[in-house]
């Protein structure tokens, strides 16, 4: 056992929380956090692999490790975008709950 | 000694992870989360991605952080949303652990020697005249991919700005808080910010050769951006300001002019002119960090409240 | 090496420049220009591969797979391609802000002029679909469908309703789920071959290597495209999604943007996984697609609003998909190609026919100003046009002729009874009872007596023509000869071979 694959078993295992957290989370927000802790399990993978192909020089295979850049900033704009609507959304609905009430009391 | 720290950081990163997860308070689990992004970032460079390192820790952790932060301050502090039954607790950790036995069993059983592309990227390095070669796949190899996420970071802040109540989703961004800011954070603001842009400039510059480049580079700057506007040493813009939209395209757009000059000057799309690839290469990383920084920063701050009426 | 694959790529992108630096009626007109372009270009590579007999490439960068990124346009590519660039277009001019729409008084915002925001992300969209039908590079297309998310994710939400933003939220998050689970599989495919280009993950798949792993693979990459497909399953999202948004939106959702997972789950099995692995996963696919074809079919009939009637039977019809794949991957020569060409088929009229009915539905709820089935009595008098487009889009879903859902069904069914399947010859045929069930409902009931007075509008003559000539379209597919279409094969097997230089 080396290192490498103590890391290649903790992505492993974070994707094993992150599909928890997407099945067991409350709320919209829990589910955003879980798909980012599924999503980091699988780039750590996906840097277990580039390591395993260092060579030629370099410490790892440089194609995963800018694969997995790309992936990071994706995961960001999704992880933006979600939060924006869950912002909204949220607002929305205070709006309307706010409207309810009013209409109750006239 | 390398394995044992290897060890521990593995369950750090897992205890993050289920603290994460298992936190039921939404700033608390936030907080984790950024702890977690900052763990992965010292796993990158344990696995010898110091590019990817970096860009975890800035963007992964950094940014999306500072995002979910926000998010949780705007969201009413009791979720409405039932919690799923209880019952259902001890079937989905089930599933769980068990895709994550069966994960685990394939990473162990990937074929040895590895297979790779190191020695075809050290092939191709040379021609190129950079010394780092995540950049080069990111901006040569497989500069597709880097333009088409380019425009990915532009549209989900199209996405973002379309949640404005203003349908043409002009106007400014709300202030990050209502109150002039205090004296201190204009102060650290003034003094941090400059020594942050030299940062994150230097980022961009290493890039080429060295870990580092455009997202790093953009992130930093994004930061220093928020704390310019946290410590109202700059204003937020309007949307619809010309010079905004044109850096917002300069960094996906320049880099789309510089694919179709490879038809004139390499005969190929996104080929780079030979004899000057670098100064090329280093002038649409200028571009897309610059982009990056803004797009970065407007998404933070988030859809615009409308035209001001005065 | 072919530059039109390149520009079916980039030209829509162009189109976003005036769109975010010019006004607004600018920027539509320009939209609209690339649309148009986006058409010609389609139409010119499905013109070149006809001609050529054979399928064009692209190594971007000049850096030949697998260290550089291929692009490839076989018949299949380039036939979806074209599909997807008529609806785009004809959906934007549908969208565009029309010659009285400035002076008439319109009470909801997408029955008049999108705003500039739907014009973004519909050259997106096109941008995003040209480059998953195109792009050989597992990567590449995982941020294609990257792309495709964020173009279209929005377009659910535009008017920003509490209903629409939920099911926007919810849409997301399930399309995010797909992605990791597609990511994975990307992964594990990468550790096991160190190489993401489809034909020669081809050629090293096709003698067994990889094992269970390089199945599981497989595996996680169909389960992320079945939740991005809204295959049953995992197709709770499609219905709030499809039917709450504006029309123009709905029609491109359901025609179009489902139609790239679908096609990539088509290229996996049919031209990645080998033969055997590809025997053992096509009934599991035929038994979700059966599901969704009964399952969905009874549910769109108990609807009481049209739209999401129609977003029903969107999640339906993809089932007719997934039964192909068991048929198509028997060894049984010619039945196996024309189950193949029976499933490519369908996915082209089925976009045809369903934007065909989303539109008309918009415009019979405009005229209206509600979508309830109860209250639709007699609309027929009122929006003749948009109920004309309803039905005859209709027709391919039933599987009557003259129809390409008619020509694909047939196909499916020849194929099942030849190969002794005759649980899909049931499934097909029952599937086009229950389609038939819930469009002549719709029929018969905007074609009664009205029960009250009808208001006093009538529907948007020019838009419902739109909606019209895409229900013509699904049907002019249904004059196909009864065999393996011939431009649907060429360019198959994958292989780079007198493709790249």
């Amino acid at each position: 056992m080396t290192g490498v694959h103590l890391f290649g078993l903790a992505g492993a295992a974070l994707v094993g929380c992150g599909v928890y957290g997407l099945l067991m989370a409350p709320g919209a927000l829990g589910r955003i956090l879980a798909f980012n802790i599924l999503g980091g399990g699988v780039f750590l993978i996906f840097g277990v692999v580039a390591r395993r192909g260092a060579g030629a020089g370099f410490g790892a295979d440089p194609v995963p490790q800018a694969l997995v850049i790309t992936g990071i900033v994706v995961a960001f704009c999704a992880t933006a975008l979600a939060a924006a609507l869950l912002v909204r959304l949220s607002a929305v609905d205070a709006e309307v709950a706010r409207d309810g009430e009013k209409e109750k009391e006239t | 000694m390398s394995l044992l720290f290897d060890a521990v950081l593995c369950l750090l990163l897992l205890a993050g992870a289920l603290g994460v997860v298992a936190t039921g308070a939404a700033r608390a689990a936030v907080i984790a989360f950024i702890g977690y992004g900052l763990l992965l970032g010292l796993a990158w460079v344990r696995l010898a991605a110091v590019d990817v390192a970096l860009t975890e820790i800035a963007i992964g952790s950094g940014i999306s952080g500072v995002v979910l932060l926000r998010c949780v301050r705007a969201l009413p502090a009791t979720p409405k949303a039932p919690a799923p039954n209880p019952l259902l607790r001890p079937l989905a950790a089930m599933v769980s652990i068990a895709i994550a036995v069966a994960l685990g069993a394939a990473v162990l059983a990937l074929p040895e020697p590895a297979p790779s592309r190191a020695a075809d990227v050290a092939t191709a390095l040379p021609a190129t005249d950079l010394g780092n070669p995540v950049t080069g796949v990111l901006l040569v190899f497989r500069a597709l991919d880097t333009l088409l996420e380019k425009v990915v970071l532009l549209l989900s802040l199209v996405g973002v700005w379309a949640l404005s109540r203003d349908p043409a989703c002009r106007g400014r961004p709300d202030p990050l808080s209502l109150e002039p800011a205090p004296a201190p954070s204009a102060f650290l603001a003034r003094v941090l910010a400059p020594v942050g842009v030299l940062v994150g400039l230097y980022l961009l510059w290493a890039g080429a050769d060295h870990p580092g480049g455009a997202f790093q580079s953009g992130a930093v700057l994004a930061a220093m951006g928020l704390l310019l506007v946290m410590g109202d040493q700059i204003r937020i813009p309007a949307t619809q300001n010309r010079g905004l939209r044109l850096m917002l395209l300069a960094g996906p757009f320049g880099f789309l002019a510089v694919g179709f000059a490879g038809w004139a000057t390499a005969g190929v799309f996104l080929g780079y002119p030979p004899g000057a690839e670098k100064a090329v290469i280093i002038a649409v990383e200028v571009a897309i960090t610059l982009s990056i920084a803004v797009t970065l920063g407007l998404i933070v701050l988030g859809p615009p409240a409308g035209e001001e009426r005065s | 090496m072919s530059a039109l694959l390149v520009l079916a790529i980039t030209a829509p992108l162009l189109g976003l420049v005036p769109l975010l630096l010019l006004g607004p009626r600018t920027g539509e007109r320009a939209a609209l220009g690339m649309l148009a372009v986006n058409v010609a270009i389609t139409a010119g590579i499905a013109e070149r591969v006809a001609q050529g007999g054979r399928a064009l490439g692209y190594a971007v960068g000049g850096f030949a797979p697998p260290l550089g990124v291929g692009l490839r346009a076989d018949g299949f590519a380039a036939a979806m391609m074209l599909m997807a660039a008529l609806v785009l277009l004809f959906t934007g001019l549908f969208a565009m802000t029309g010659p009285g729409d400035m002076t008439r008084k319109v009470n909801a915002r997408g029955s008049a002029g999108m705003p500039s925001t739907f014009f973004i992300l519909l050259l997106s969209l096109a941008c995003a679909l040209n480059l998953a039908f195109l792009a050989q590079d597992l990567f590449t297309l995982y941020v294609a469908l990257e792309l495709l998310t964020f173009a279209a994710v929005p377009l659910v939400c535009l008017e920003g309703k509490a209903g629409q933003l939920s099911a926007a939220l919810t849409y997301l998050l399930f399309a995010l789920f797909g992605s990791v689970l597609y990511l994975l599989g990307v992964v594990l495919i990468y550790g096991l071959f160190g190489t993401l280009d489809i034909a020669h993950l081809a050629g090293l798949m096709a003698h067994g290597a990889g094992g269970w792993t390089a199945a599981a693979a497989l595996a996680l990459m169909s389960a992320g495209l079945m939740a991005k497909a809204a295959l049953f399953p995992l197709h709770l999202w499609l219905p709030p999604a499809h039917s709450g948004a504006p029309p123009a939106a709905s029609a491109v959702l359901s025609a179009v943007v489902i139609k790239a997972p679908l096609f990539l789950l088509v290229r996996l099995w049919s031209d990645l996984a080998p033969l055997p692995l590809a025997q053992v996963a096509g009934p599991v696919f035929a038994v979700c697609g059966a599901a969704a074809i009964v399952f969905c079919g009874v549910v769109a009939l108990a609807q009481e609003r049209l739209k999401l009637l129609i977003a029903y039977s969107t999640a339906a019809q993809i089932g007719y998909l997934c039964l192909m794949f068991p048929l198509a991957a028997s060894s049984d020569g010619p039945w196996s190609a024309l189950a193949w060409t029976g499933g490519t088929l369908h996915l082209v009229s089925h976009a045809l026919s369903k934007a065909a009915m989303f539109l008309a539905a918009g415009l019979i709820a405009e005229t209206m100003g509600h979508d309830r089935l109860s209250g639709l009595g007699g609309v027929g008098r009122l929006a003749p046009v948009s109920v004309a487009a309803f039905g005859l889009g209709g027709l391919s879903l039933m599987g009557l002729p003259p129809s390409g859902g008619f020509v694909a069904k047939v196909m499916l069914l020849t194929s099942a009874l030849q190969q002794g399947s005759w649980w899909i010859a049931t499934v097909v045929l029952v599937g086009g009872l229950l389609a038939g069930g819930y469009v002549l409902r719709v029929v018969v009931i905007a074609l009664q007596h009205p029960d009250s007075d009808l208001p006093d509008v009538r529907e948007c003559r020019w838009r419902a023509l739109i909606a019209l000539a895409l229900a013509f379209g699904a049907m002019l597919v249904g004059f196909m000869p009864l065999s393996p279409l011939p431009f649907l094969e060429i360019g198959r097997p994958l292989t780079w071979e007198s493709v790249l230089p």
